[in-house]
């Protein structure tokens, strides 16, 4: 059957996390980017609801709720279109749950899965993008090495989301040369031999949600920290998940775009009517409005793929360089909308413009 | 539950379809493009013989009335037992439009007109113009809505309709333009054409009401075929109605003045996404042929490599893929939708206009990547990009039908956002 109607159970998720994003991400939002801080009782709060954590299995103390792509495409999107930063905050510690979850080895689910069911915020997260030009998650610069019954890591990471308060790091590396297939991921612990975190990296957007660099010098981890062991990891597959999860953010902060210009120009009067009577703004808005569900509907294709076990890098690749395309445009038609009152940050669209542009850049920052 | 596996109808009718579109449409694509208007006998008659047995009233569905004689029950199971023909039409023109856009519109089947009659019309109106479709030979049904002063604007339509009280039957007097298969429904078969006319000038789009004119009725003459930019094995015709009358009962819908317009707009609720289908297969058709050439010359695409460190060929690739995706996504929502019963009116337009815009730029790109073979007719490139344009035009152009999205949104009706 082709639908697009979400099942019963994925609606009351997606309406409870619409709820809070409504109800404790908004009103946040601005105060939260302009202090450049995520208050802890904020992530809390949407720990205590299960944003993360429903899905851990119940042999390692959890809920055991079916985890699925498609589920965590309708959650970041709502997440998001309260805001973008403060939704990447609370699904951050997915990023390091999720591929033990999935690849770990029985004693990596036994160490660290248990306490991902536990009453606090976990302060775990991933270590991808690098700081260069042409970020090539196939070719990562950063490197691991086998060196007897360890491996030796060098490199650099940077947009490690809550790096700098984080005391595990889930860190990918290339292991023997170029290509997904040769990407391990390491548990790296807080305050290992060689690992240096920044102080939070200053950002044109997502500036609520505190990044970290991180520099590695010949950080010496156990055999067993390697994901999943020797068998190692489907990073393609996690990259995917990565894709899907941070496209339908872009979606989730595109319609907040979308419905704050839609509201503004059915207010805002010039020339004695709205200026949504004028095709030149009721088209850019219904173009906006196009341009978001086309994007959706790519990337819950690529998340019903993953969720089948079907290759979907094709899939969620183009779906992600669709939404990275779609939320620059509409956060730029909600900033051009308002007009001279879109550039003020009293108006969120000049939030939504700056948090927009980051998309393309961002790799491995969310998961589904 | 969110799924994008095709049913297994609409798989089937794809394969079916596709062995057409490959095997019989490509083989006289180029040639119907030259001998403009001609009509393939062996495609014609091929599927005249598939059509006879399908069941021309399946499509609709969307924004079609309970009917007042069953249950509602009743019309549940019905509809359930029917579920899957928007999509699975949209599906099918897909392909044949694959293999060839312009003999697709050259499909002896009662088309546009067709879904009128479906939509509006009576069980006895069904009987009398859809039942032809199953035997004898080919004929072809059509719509006539444009003339020369009034394209998209439907409002201002100037063809009369008038009732003869004494012989209790309607006199039409006018010009319709751009009607496709025109000739080939009045003329060369005993096809038929849903005429749009108005019984009141003075009452504006309520006094617009649709009525099925039968071929060669007196009073009835195609006076022009068009020579177009592309789809030219199709005949777009000018149709001239000089006192011309037919029975009473050819009226579609609720003759009272109060109700017309909007039984007639919700047709294209049902048509947008089959325009917005068609064009899908043109723009795989050409997608599919430069991928392929890349692949003989050995021209990679790298999916998942850097952004940053991709080719423009493969840039534009990928960008033509996506697009095309998502049109083809947003058609089959619409058409789902219509197959649940789900009101469509804005995904319908939706669908349509991403479609239409996007499928065009996709076979511009085409053209382009191929550099002068690309522009040459010895491939079916530049054919597939004049065919292609239609989709942004007819039945809405694309800004026609960003107006219906527009007033969707905004909650405007058609006096507040003009």
């Amino acid at each position: 059957m082709i639908s697009f109607e979400p099942s019963e159970e994925q609606r009351m998720i997606r309406d409870t996390a619409l709820d809070f994003a409504a109800g404790e991400l908004r009103p946040n939002s601005h105060e939260c980017d302009e202090k450049g801080e995520i208050p802890e009782a904020l992530l809390q709060s949407a720990w205590e609801l299960g944003m993360v954590n429903a899905c851990m299995p119940e042999e390692h103390g959890g809920v055991g709720m079916e985890r699925s792509a498609i589920t965590g495409a309708l959650m970041c999107e709502e997440l998001a279109y309260g805001d973008l930063s403060i939704a990447m905050g609370i699904l951050t510690p997915a990023l390091f749950a999720y591929p033990i979850m999935e690849f770990g080895t029985e004693e990596q689910k036994k160490a660290y899965l248990p306490r991902f069911s536990e009453a606090s915020f976990q302060k775990a997260t991933a270590a991808v993008v690098e700081p260069v030009m042409d970020f090539d998650l196939a070719e990562l610069t950063c490197t691991a090495k086998k060196d007897g019954s360890s491996y030796v890591i060098n490199g650099e990471k940077c947009f490690v989301p809550l790096g700098a308060r984080a005391d595990l790091f889930m860190v990918y590396a290339a292991l023997d040369g170029p290509g997904y297939e040769n990407v391990a991921g390491f548990i790296v612990e807080k305050g290992a031999r060689g690992l240096t975190v920044s102080e939070p990296e200053s950002n044109m957007g997502i500036k609520a949600m505190d990044t970290a660099e991180l520099k590695l010098e010949n950080v010496e981890v156990a055999a067993d920290a390697r994901l999943g062991g020797d068998a190692g990891c489907d990073f393609a597959k996690l990259m995917n998940y990565s894709r899907v999860a941070l496209g339908s953010m872009a979606v989730g902060m595109a319609r907040a775009s979308f419905d704050y210009a839609r509201d503004y120009a059915k207010e805002r009067e010039a020339f004695g009517e709205p200026i949504a009577h004028r095709q030149a703004v009721a088209f850019m808005v219904a173009e906006m409005a196009i341009e978001v569900d086309a994007a959706r509907c790519l990337l819950w294709e690529a998340a019903w793929m993953l969720d089948k076990d079907k290759d979907a890098l094709r899939e969620s690749y183009l779906a992600k360089m669709y939404a990275d395309r779609m939320v620059m445009w509409v956060c730029d038609c909600g900033v051009q909308v308002l007009g001279g009152h879109g550039y003020i940050r009293e108006h969120p669209v000049a939030l939504w413009f700056r948090n927009a542009r980051g998309f393309a850049s961002f790799e491995g920052m969310a998961t589904v | 539950m969110i799924d994008f596996e095709l049913p297994k109808g609409a798989a089937f009718a794809k394969q079916m379809t596709h062995g057409v579109a490959e095997g019989l449409m490509r083989k006289w694509a180029r040639w119907a493009d030259d001998n403009e208007h001609e009509h393939v006998e062996e495609y014609v008659n091929m599927m005249y013989e598939v059509s006879k047995s399908m069941d021309p009233g399946a499509f609709g569905g969307g924004s079609k009335k309970k009917e007042k004689k069953e249950g509602a029950q009743e019309d549940k199971k019905k509809k359930k037992k029917r579920g899957g023909m928007n999509l699975q039409m949209a599906v099918t023109i897909e392909e044949l439009s694959w293999g060839d856009a312009g003999l697709y519109l050259q499909t002896p089947n009662p088309a546009l007109g067709g879904a009128a009659v479906s939509a509006v019309g009576t069980d006895e109106q069904k009987e009398k113009f859809l039942k032809r479709f199953s035997t004898g030979k080919p004929k072809w049904g059509a719509m006539a809505i444009t003339e020369p002063g009034a394209g998209s604007d439907t409002a201002s339509i100037t063809t009369t309709a008038v009732l003869d009280k004494e012989t209790n039957e309607w006199v039409i007097n006018g010009e319709k333009i751009f009607v496709t298969q025109g000739k080939s429904a009045i003329e060369d078969s005993e096809g038929f054409v849903v005429v749009w006319a108005t019984v009141d000038r003075k009452a504006g789009r309520a006094g617009i009401k649709s009525f099925v004119v039968d071929h060669h009725t007196p009073g009835m003459k195609v006076t022009k075929v068009e020579e177009k930019l592309g789809i030219l094995a199709s005949d777009t015709a000018a149709i001239v109605f000089e006192d011309c009358r037919i029975p009473y009962e050819n009226i579609l819908g609720d003759p009272e003045v109060k109700t017309g317009f909007k039984g007639a707009m919700a047709t294209f609720d049902n048509t947008r996404p089959m325009v917005a289908a068609s064009a899908l297969g043109i723009g795989r058709a050409s997608i599919e042929f430069v991928k392929e050439t890349f692949e003989k010359e050995g021209i990679p695409i790298r999916y998942g490599i850097s952004p940053n460190k991709l080719t423009a060929r493969e840039r534009d690739v990928m960008w033509m893929e996506a697009q095309l995706q998502a049109a083809r996504l947003l058609t089959w929502k619409a058409t789902s939708m219509a197959d649940a019963g789900i009101p469509n009116s804005l995904e319908s337009s939706m669908c349509k206009s991403k479609a239409g815009l996007a499928v065009t730029l996709v076979c511009q790109k085409a053209v382009e990547l191929m550099g002068p073979l690309g522009y040459s007719k010895k491939l079916l490139l530049e054919k597939w990009l004049r065919d292609a344009k239609i989709n942004d035009i007819f039945e809405g152009t694309g800004q026609i039908n960003m107006l219906v999205v527009a007033r969707r949104i905004f909650g405007y009706s058609s006096k507040e956002l003009k």
